[in-house]
């Protein structure tokens, strides 16, 4: 018990006050609430009854997005949608039908729409149908006083006015989920938000700040005044750092064919063109799709909705023996003038891995063996180098893991070594499995992105960057919000000689006589690159026709290249996905219309070239030496030299 | 526990818990009305009358369980009680729930609690244990209030944060207006009102663009014709089409038509006026202000310090509370989340002002005491 303190008189004095504030501040409130609802009762009563205000809302316009010139390439349209308020409307049911007797039976059941939207407050707005033609417009605009609470609405409408163009990257637009209202603040029913690609990714950019306006309106809806107003701030624009030109070209050069090209700007990163085929029609998304829709391009096993660009993963196939032959040079288990006697096949453990020449090659040296693709030099590469060096160089490469591309679920790859086998399946690992890896078979898997980037690996002198698409975003006004700058992951650390040699190799692969890539040389422009034919299945037998197999057993058709060679701008990727032909029979033609317009080249120059007197070499620096070894080798006609894999007989 | 005092029983003060009850009942009937329109339309499933009456259940208990207990020895905990409150407050950005843009609540399971609520009426006690104990009571110089001001900064800062512009208002309100009653020099005030005065300008200039609007709109909903100040206009409809005899129990449109915001809850006495007009509006702000001086008059006869001191602050919370309530809805005050005691829906609020209205109740009930 604290001893009884007295209240001191202060209190007393001070409690005055208080009950005077205490009176004049209640007698406020009441002279307040006597003038609301006394004084201007009769405006409130009416307000409430009759003349309502209500809040419309003005939707931000979507900012567009341009390829790397500022040509469009996502774009808005105005689009007219009816629109109704149920609470103005007063007999909702009777209103629906005037509607479906104007509108006839095409634009579906309007009742469903209102049903589903019944859970909402009554005088917020449902569209019943969007982007009205020009004919129903006119119908409700003339039957206007028979359809109280029905108003035609102009809003923004997304437009991919190039159709399935880059698709995967772009990406669409959808409404927004419930889950993705929770997620992130700010969304309402039926706005829209971004669902893939760049739409998703760079949607807070995108996306701008809806305005709005109190507007009174009479009892059936029809706007009266503008009390006040809240301008809409449009998204910004995405500068892209694809080209238009070239990505519509590669697109047409992929027509027949599933699968990817991905071209790069071996110097910084930046993406120039990405395709992926099957592809689909970001347009089907911005009016909403159908239920019929989605499953159809959900359940389609080419799997339109994926990119393959980025989750795509196959096996590289000879394209690998780029990166076979550039650890191999620098752990030094090799040098330029070591030769490997290939006499079509290498028998190890109890069995026979074989070179997909049957009647071998000879004595190559790494050059020639990159020329030819020749599998037994990398299955003694492979062996000498052993399964984690592989693993450790496909690592510097940036094999193996996601390259960070803002798109989603990009795959990484695998690149297996010891280790990831021990955790992956619990057993050791076998030495006959380094021989199927080193010729870019067996486990390893590789998406066309990462071997694009690669191929800019090799091409700028070994500098790995982070592939981007985004060049720029910018306001309405031209002013830059932000700017992307090319992002260094690592440099391998390679000696230049080792990539001279690689880079000198894959020149000769395209131009020499006995290349495997000749289908992609041009006039005047030296292009370096590197086929592969990956196995898709196990199933052996002759590679010259798979035409008779199930889509899904055809080998993948790889061309990886770039060009210039003396001083590289652009890295490339084809993939051909179960093409059944060779790297150079079904993509090299396909990367050679993508150069030829790259470098301003009309395309029936660079057809018409094909195994003519094209480009040749002039820097030359083991040439003389390496090259007299292979020039008694008879080349076989039909110029589709390439071929490779393992075909591990089971005997 | 000592024996009975057969004259507490005597001196239990019915008028306050009578008022009280009124109120309750006035909020429960209006939360239903304020609710059932989107029981209907599938809004919500869960009858918030029901979890409201069970609030005011477990607030009843709160209520009874302060009384029996003599406030003089509640003195001695007081500040345990405040140290424990703060660190609810300082849990709930810790572990606390994210609603309406602030993260205010501390979920725990069936209930969630929000802090910031139970802290007004502990921060009042403790002040009061303060001033009891003070030897400057009736003259207090700034010196003296510094513990006071340092137990208000440290909640105001936290709630500050979370953001809860309102209750800090309210906090800051209900602490001075204990500081007033204890005597803190009218010069004080002065120089304090002189400091803001100086420091608003300087704090402004070091605030973001976005940060000023933000403050601008909160001072003139008309700023924010899509958020606060559209609110506004329609609970202002609603309260002024109520006219004279109000439109019916049950029977208000804008309520039905969901134009009004938060309508349970801080907007609540718009639902009430267009049902009941003018006529109701005056009844019920003629219960509180019963309340009010009822709480003051208790104030004024305790025979210690700390009786008095908690009685005026927990009127304080109340008076200023419905004010400032009042005030927002019919459009004379900024939009401050401030709900209506005793009639919003809102657990935390409604078992904390019972057990306030518990403290005056016993505060009341020993002035014989001594």
């Amino acid at each position: 018990m604290t001893s009884r303190r007295e209240v001191p008189n202060e209190f007393r004095r001070r409690f005055g006050f208080a009950l005077a504030l205490v009176v004049a501040l209640f007698s406020l409130t009441v002279v307040r609430l006597w003038h609301l609802q006394v004084s201007a009762g009769d405006e409130y009563r009416s307000l409430s009854e009759h003349n309502r205000i209500r809040l419309k809302r003005v939707r931000a316009t979507r900012g567009t997005i341009l390829d790397r010139n500022g040509d469009i390439v996502v774009d808005n349209r105005p689009s007219f949608d009816l629109v109704l308020v149920p609470e103005d409307a007063h007999d909702v049911p009777a209103t629906i039908a005037v509607l479906t007797r104007l509108l006839g039976p095409e634009v579906g059941d309007l009742s469903a729409v209102v049903a589903a939207a019944r859970n909402r407050p009554a005088f917020e707005d449902v569209v019943l149908v969007r982007d009205l033609d020009w004919e129903r417009i006119v119908k409700i605009e003339t039957h206007q006083f028979e359809l109280p609470g029905v108003s035609v609405q102009v809003g923004p409408r997304r437009t991919y006015p190039f159709g399935q163009m880059a698709a995967h990257l772009l990406g669409y637009v959808g409404e927004v989920s419930q889950q993705e209202r929770e997620q992130r603040r700010g969304y309402r029913l039926g706005d829209l938000i971004g669902k893939a690609g760049a739409e998703r990714y760079w949607e807070d950019y995108l996306r701008g700040v809806d305005g709005g306006q109190q507007v009174e309106v009479d009892s059936v809806g029809r706007k009266l005044r503008v009390l006040s107003e809240v301008d809409e701030t449009p998204g910004n624009s995405l500068v892209l750092t694809i080209d238009r030109d070239l990505q519509q070209t590669a697109e047409a050069a992929m027509e027949g064919h599933d699968g990817s090209i991905v071209a790069l700007d071996a110097r910084t990163g930046e993406i120039l063109a990405m395709v992926s085929r099957p592809a689909f029609d970001p347009n089907v998304f911005a009016r909403g799709i159908r239920l019929s829709e989605w499953k159809a391009l959900v359940d389609d096993r080419k799997r339109p909705l994926n990119s393959k660009a980025v989750q795509g993963t196959y096996p590289p196939g000879s394209t690998y023996k780029v990166v076979m032959a550039a650890a191999a040079l620098e752990e030094g288990v090799i040098t330029p003038f070591t030769t490997i006697f290939c006499g079509g096949g290498l028998f190890f453990g109890n069995r026979t891995f074989r070179c997909w020449r049957p009647q071998g090659h000879g004595a190559v040296n790494v050059h020639e063996a990159l020329v030819r693709s020749c599998d037994v030099f990398f299955y003694q590469v492979g062996q000498r180098l052993g399964v984690d060096t592989i693993a450790e160089y496909s690592h510097r490469f940036g094999l193996g893991a996601p390259t960070g591309i803002t798109l989603e679920h990009e795959s990484g790859g695998i690149i297996p070594s010891s280790a990831w086998k021990r955790q992956r399946f619990g057993e050791p690992w076998y030495p006959g499995e380094t021989l199927s890896i080193s010729i870019g078979q067996g486990y390893v898997t590789t998406t066309p992105l990462q071997m694009a980037s690669v191929m800019a690996t090799v091409a700028n002198g070994g500098i790995v960057y982070k592939p981007r698409f985004v060049k720029r975003v910018e306001r309405t006004d031209g002013a830059a919000v932000l700017e992307e700058q090319p992002e260094v992951v690592r440099d391998v650390g390679f000696k230049k000689s080792t990539l001279l040699q690689i880079r000198d190799a894959l020149s000769d692969v395209v131009n020499s006589k006995r290349g495997t890539g000749s289908n992609a040389k041009l006039p005047g422009i030296e292009v370096g690159g590197k086929t592969g034919t990956a196995q898709a299945s196990r199933a052996g037998g002759d590679k010259t026709s798979q035409k008779g197999w199930s889509r899904e057993k055809r080998d993948h058709a790889w061309f990886i290249a770039f060009a210039p060679v003396d001083n590289p701008e652009i890295a490339l990727v084809v993939l051909a996905e179960h093409s059944g032909q060779h790297g150079g029979t079904a993509a090299a033609p396909i990367a050679r219309k993508v150069f030829a317009r790259y470098f301003g080249i009309p395309d029936e120059d660079a057809a018409a070239l094909k195994r003519t007197a094209g480009f040749v070499p002039l820097h030359d620096q083991y040439g003389a030496a390496i090259r007299l070894s292979a020039l008694n080798e008879p080349y076989p006609d039909g110029g589709d030299a390439d071929a490779d894999g393992d075909t591990h007989g089971r005997n | 526990m000592r024996q009975f005092d057969r004259r507490l029983a005597y001196h239990f003060d019915g008028l306050l818990l009578v008022l009280t009850l009124l109120i309750i009942g006035g909020g429960l009937a209006t939360i239903f009305s304020a609710t059932e329109a989107r029981v209907h339309t599938g809004f919500t499933n869960n009858p918030l009358v029901l979890r409201q009456a069970f609030y005011a259940g477990v607030g009843f208990l709160g209520m009874i369980a302060v009384v029996l207990v003599d406030y003089r020895r509640l003195e001695r905990y007081a500040y345990v009680v405040y140290a424990v409150t703060l660190l609810l407050v300082l849990a709930v950005p810790l572990v606390g729930t994210v609603g309406g843009g602030a993260r205010r609540w501390i979920d725990l399971g069936p209930v969630s609690i929000q802090p910031s609520e139970l802290i007004k009426v502990s921060l009042v006690v403790a002040l009061a244990r303060y001033f009891h104990r003070s030897q400057a009571t009736g003259d207090v110089r700034l010196v003296d209030a510094l513990p006071a001001f340092v137990l208000l900064v440290v909640p105001g800062a936290l709630i500050l944060a979370q953001p809860d512009l309102g209750t800090v208002g309210v906090i800051a309100l209900v602490a001075f207006s204990v500081l007033f009653y204890a005597g803190l020099r009218l010069r004080v005030f002065v120089m304090l009102a002189a400091v803001a005065a100086l420091a608003v300008p300087l704090l402004w200039g070091h605030l973001k663009p976005y940060q000023q609007q933000r403050v601008q709109t909160f001072l003139s909903p008309e700023m924010d014709p899509l958020g606060a100040g559209y609110h506004v206009i329609q609970s202002k409809i609603a309260i002024g089409s109520g006219e004279f005899w109000g439109k019916g129990y049950l029977h208000g449109t804008q309520n039905k038509l969901n134009f009004i915001p938060e309508q349970h809850t801080d907007f609540i006495f718009s639902v009430f006026a267009e049902e009941w007009g003018f006529v109701g509006a005056l009844v019920l702000l003629g219960l509180y202000a019963a309340l009010v001086l009822r709480g003051l008059a208790v104030a004024h006869r305790s025979k210690d310090r700390f009786g008095a001191l908690v009685a005026f602050g927990v009127v304080s919370i109340f008076f200023w509370q419905v004010v400032i309530n009042v005030g927002m809805t019919s459009g004379i005050l900024p939009v401050v989340g401030i709900t209506l005691p005793f009639f919003s829906y809102g657990g935390s609020s409604l078992t904390t002002m019972m057990i306030a209205v518990g403290l005056m109740i016993n505060v009341n009930m020993r002035r014989f005491l001594f």
